[in-house]
């Protein structure tokens, strides 16, 4: 018999990131190397197990290969557990036909009975997609001490940027009063960070008359939390205060990488307190050279530098061969850079080569102001001499 | 190699050697080396690559980081249903009993060979450093029809400095002729890697030879299971011909890890023919600061670097701050550098902690040790 558990925790991590380009061609949004050793969703599974939550369903659809392998039974997190654990959930064929998930309320719909084994009082719902350090625990509280129906975590951001959002207009103690999904006008920078907190008895009647509303998109923004709203349900907003990044873009996610180099980041990567776990590639220490020369730069272990890198992020296993110089770049895991190279303001799939003399990126242009970033494919071989930068959109 | 288990035996017979404040709570085996390693790491992870699921360890003194370290085995996959990792501490006989052979816990352990599915049973100390795969001496054991075959590394002239390892000699069929310690006379460059392959039925059969009778006496494998059978038992040398670091003493230490600076030699430890597996500490990638400088070095994850590192080997979570200097030394994990500190030929222990502007200076042949969670 399966233990019931007080909150089950809905990983929706099949996001495609399609402005992510050849990024995101053979693997899910989620997937995404970030920080010199993670992949994107090993914060919010590592939020899960620093906030003590040990049921974990994780959501997957496009390109779930590599999310799977990653994954694999949870281990690195702490998740391979008798009772609860993580499980991954992708979508499944029955006798009538398999469905796609048509969005994420309906990701959750289909997989209600994953979550009733648990008989869960509450139900955690995250996206896989975002970089933020959040104690789940704590809203969890919040949610209670405001005898919550739902609770939705919230976080300020830019004006500019709001309309990218689900906005909430908050009330009085906190209450949600308004709830609007990507608004052309937004009335608040208050925005939603994808993460809710329902109570499960009441939001599981909420998916079945969604589910039946064949008018819906399906979708937790769209059509579940408005309709709580219109039905006078307490619906209250978790302010969050801390870094939230949704790296959405080739240029968001260059940018936080770069946001990592700071001499204080915001984003803290060496605390102990809430360390960051992904499975561990089991390489040996880096080794610099006598001719190396590092600075300003996060480098993983496996990776051997014989030359210079500067302001860059290298995951593991990377060779930076003599003579060459890395800037303002990310080079993903087990590159192989040969002699005499330059590579500026670049990310570089992984295990790609790159033969002697290449020039990659925006070399010297415009004092690094304002160019494009240059992407170089995985598994891709670049013989000698070549030249390769993005052209300019 | 499923009828092949192996034996890590940690009873250090030769008496424990000093490596001052590195085993002062710990034994050889549990010492951190190469960065993010400890010195078991490597027989084991050998003994793994070759395709061997039982392991015993057979732990004798100070074993406490030991099992923390190996918690249940399953970084080396040797958390298995059947089979899988073994730690044997000591029978407790009465501790002021004089020094037992290793025989004794061979004895001791028994059951645990005599449970074992496994035929053969490859034995070896813990203190070496060396990247092999026991598959080519186990079908030379059994090509040869051999009753044990010892392992061995020629050493070159250059490199012959294993004053501490037993040497043999071998005839023209590779039977072993002689074999003594470091204090004998023998003139010899093949230096016995403390690894022996040996069929069950004949180690058990030696075991109680030296046991089965009244009266205890001190016996140890080599001397009683090896000298004493030279002529009788059919006892061959099996090279090994890649690198090879005893760690027994601190200059040994100290030499063996400095000469992980050299990229054919690490290169070959960590990665040829298997990997070499340890726990992990999920820790970040390093960082390194505006200003940082760091040349001929090993830096492992979790290090923040923004000071001066030359021709030394960090371990994981190691702060070196602004202005402060290393050079020529081993830095073990979470060590603090601060502000204008400069450490010169210098081993630091875990957690140990360097105050702003303090200098301390050691020798190549005898390089300052500074103990575990010192602060200077």
């Amino acid at each position: 018999m399966i233990q019931k558990k007080e909150c089950v925790a809905m990983l929706l991590a099949g996001g495609e990131g399609r402005r992510l380009g050849i990024l995101t061609k053979k693997l899910a949004k989620p997937a995404i190397p970030f920080g010199g050793k993670y992949r994107i969703i090993d914060f919010t599974l590592s939020n899960c197990t620093n906030s003590g939550f040990d049921t974990v369903g994780v959501l997957t659809q496009y390109q779930p290969l590599v999310l799977n392998a990653h994954i694999g039974i949870g281990i690195p997190w702490d998740l391979d557990r008798k009772n609860g654990g993580i499980s991954l959930l992708s979508p499944f064929a029955e006798k009538g036909g398999g469905h796609w998930y048509k969005g994420t309320a309906n990701a959750i719909y289909q997989n209600m009975c994953f979550v009733e084994q648990y008989s869960p009082d509450y139900l955690l719902v995250i996206s896989g997609d975002h970089i933020y350090k959040m104690d789940y625990a704590a809203l969890l509280s919040h949610h209670k001490e405001r005898n919550a129906e739902a609770t939705i975590a919230v976080i300020q951001v830019p004006w500019e940027e709001a309309c990218r959002f689900g906005i909430l207009s908050v009330g009085a103690e906190g209450k949600i009063i308004q709830f609007e999904e990507k608004p052309p006008k937004p009335k608040s920078n208050q925005v939603s960070m994808g993460v809710y907190m329902f109570n499960w008895p009441i939001l599981r009647e909420y998916l079945k008359k969604d589910e039946r509303d064949k008018k819906s998109h399906n979708d937790f923004g769209k059509d579940v939390i408005p309709m709580m709203l219109r039905e006078g349900r307490r619906l209250f907003a978790y302010p969050f205060q801390g870094y939230w990044k949704d790296v959405g873009t080739v240029e968001s996610l260059w940018q936080s990488s770069m946001d990592l180099l700071a001499e204080e980041p915001e984003l803290d990567l060496f605390d102990r307190d809430w360390r960051i776990y992904t499975v561990s590639p089991n390489h040996p220490p880096q080794y610099l050279a006598p001719t190396a020369r590092v600075q300003r730069s996060l480098i993983n272990e496996g990776c051997v530098i014989y030359g210079e890198v500067e302001n860059s992020v290298l995951f593991h296993g990377v060779h930076v061969g003599p003579g060459s110089v890395i800037k303002d770049s990310v080079v993903l895991a087990n590159v192989r850079i040969g002699k005499d190279v330059q590579v500026e303001k670049a990310i570089i799939g992984e295990e790609t080569v790159v033969g002697d003399n290449c020039r990659i990126g925006y070399i010297n242009g415009t004092n690094g102001q304002s160019a494009d970033i240059t992407l170089v494919e995985e598994h891709a071989v670049i013989p000698g001499n070549m030249i390769i930068r993005s052209i300019s959109r | 190699m499923k009828h092949v288990m192996g034996v890590i035996d940690l009873s250090e017979k030769d008496g424990c050697p000093d490596l001052k404040e590195l085993t002062r709570q710990r034994c050889i085996a549990s010492i951190p080396f190469g960065g993010r390693y400890r010195v078991i790491d490597f027989v084991l992870s050998n003994m793994v690559n070759s395709g061997i699921i039982n392991v015993g360890i057979f732990t004798l003194n100070k074993y406490r980081s030991l099992l923390d370290h190996l918690g249940s085995g399953k970084v080396w996959d040797l958390h298995r249903k059947r089979d899988g990792l073994f730690i044997l501490p000591p029978m407790q006989h009465c501790a002021a009993e004089e020094p037992q052979g290793d025989m004794q816990y061979l004895y001791d352990h028994m059951d645990y060979l005599k449970n074992s599915s496994q035929k053969t049973v490859v034995i070896t100390g813990g203190n070496m450093i060396c990247n092999l795969d026991y598959r080519e001496a186990v079908s030379f054991h059994r090509e040869m029809k051999a009753d044990i075959t010892v392992l061995y590394k020629d050493m070159g002239p250059g490199q012959a400095d294993l004053s501490h390892c037993k040497k043999i000699t071998l005839d023209d069929d590779a039977r072993v002729v002689a074999m003594e310690d470091a204090a004998g006379q023998l003139k010899s460059r093949k230096v016995f890697l403390d690894m022996l392959i040996v069929g069950k039925p004949l180690l058990l059969e030696l075991i109680s030879s030296c046991y089965g009778q009244e009266g205890s006496r001190v016996c140890n494998l080599v001397n009683h299971g090896i000298l004493a059978n030279l002529s009788s038992l059919k006892i061959y040398g099996f090279p090994h011909r890649g690198y090879l670091g005893a760690i027994d003493s601190l200059s040994c230490y100290y030499r063996h890890s400095m000469d992980l600076l050299k990229p054919e030699i690490s290169r070959e430890l960590f990665f040829k023919p298997g990997f070499i597996y340890t726990k992990s500490n999920d820790e970040p990638p390093a960082k390194y600061g505006t200003g940082a400088l760091v040349q001929n070095s090993l830096v492992a994850n979790g290090c923040q670097i923004e000071g001066e590192v030359r021709n030394s080997i960090l371990f994981r979570g190691v702060r070196v701050e602004k202005g402060a200097t290393i050079t020529d030394s081993i830095v073990m994990q979470k060590c603090l550098i601060e502000k204008g500190a400069s450490l010169d030929t210098v081993i630091l222990d875990k957690e140990a902690c360097i105050t702003p502007g303090r200098q301390l200076k050691g020798e190549k042949e005898n390089p300052l040790v500074v103990g575990k969670r010192a602060k200077l």
